[in-house]
């Protein structure tokens, strides 16, 4: 079974990254580029029964760094 | 005394800092990232910079779950002392030993020079042959070194002499200037800034000597 984990800097936390991409946008010509924020996908192929529990705990002890950053899961 | 330095596939500052804890008179173990145990009788280990794993995922994250690293968050909750530089402070960020994060540079580059440091905690081995509020020159090399946290726990570092080193001129965007910390027990220290690039007049600057020679001098007096 395929899962995807969305992890996203908190909001919040600057992100100076995104903020790059905002201006980048903008110097391209893309008018109300009001905001910009960058992260990671990251696709896992899982044993058929895996839990969300287990992918849960995947997240908080690996794929994200609670401090700053949030994940979604989508099994 | 005994120092152990470890290497991770991308480890390129362990040699520089294993040269840097014999010069100060230790006896030094490299320790590869798939052993399991570190030496016994060890008095400091030493996590160097680099680049380890990559710094895929986030810098550090893949390190700090290693097998090595398991028994050095042992060594450093049983009280041991623990020195992180550059990716070895962000190793040491992940692996929770000390807090807060270290985030890409503000200004998005990497960061390639010698800084001002000024002292701002004597209250450990790593420091206290140093004056509180004494200016260094010490070199950086890093793109990830942001450092953020909490206001609690930034709170709680100022409130507790945690904050070793502090930028005189902030390169890379750091909250409160800061360039090094200490965990509660003031005896895990992590820091971006080389000292290890910095304990031979051929290095340019012999400031970072002061830092091994006095973690040699409170070792044995300990």
């Amino acid at each position: 079974m395929k899962v995807r984990v969305d992890v996203m800097l908190k909001t919040g936390v600057l992100d100076p990254q995104g903020e790059a991409v905002r201006h980048a946008l903008g110097a391209l010509g893309f008018e109300g580029v009001e905001g910009a924020r960058q992260g990671k996908v990251i696709e896992l192929d899982l044993a058929d029964g895996t839990s969300e529990d287990e992918v849960k705990a995947m997240c908080e002890k690996l794929l994200a760094n609670t401090v700053i950053e949030s994940y979604a899961i989508h099994m | 005394m005994k120092a152990a330095v470890i290497t991770f596939p991308g480890s390129n500052c362990d040699r520089d800092l294993a040269v840097a804890f014999e010069a100060a008179g230790f006896d030094v173990t490299r320790v590869w990232h798939k052993d399991t145990a570190l030496p016994s009788g060890l008095d400091v280990v030493g996590i160097p910079g680099g680049f380890s794993f990559g710094d895929y995922l986030r810098c550090g994250a893949i390190a700090a779950n290693s097998p090595i690293c398991r028994s050095v968050v042992s060594h450093a909750r049983a009280g041991g002392y623990v020195l992180g530089i550059c990716n070895g402070f962000q190793v040491l960020c992940e692996t929770g030993l000390l807090p807060g994060v270290l985030m890409r540079n503000a200004g998005l580059k990497f960061v390639c020079r010698n800084v001002g440091l000024t002292v701002a905690s004597v209250e450990s081995p790593f420091t206290d042959a140093y004056a509180l509020g004494q200016d260094l020159m010490i070199p950086v090399a890093h793109h990830d070194g942001n450092y953020n946290a909490a206001p609690e726990v930034l709170a709680a570092l100022e409130a507790e002499n945690r904050v070793a080193f502090r930028y005189t001129d902030n390169p890379n965007g750091s909250m409160a200037d800061i360039a090094g910390v200490l965990s509660e027990n003031h005896r895990v220290l992590g820091m971006m800034p080389h000292p290890e690039r910095a304990v031979d007049p051929e290095h340019g600057g012999t400031d970072g000597q002061a830092m091994f020679s006095g973690m040699a001098k409170a070792l044995v007096s300990a």
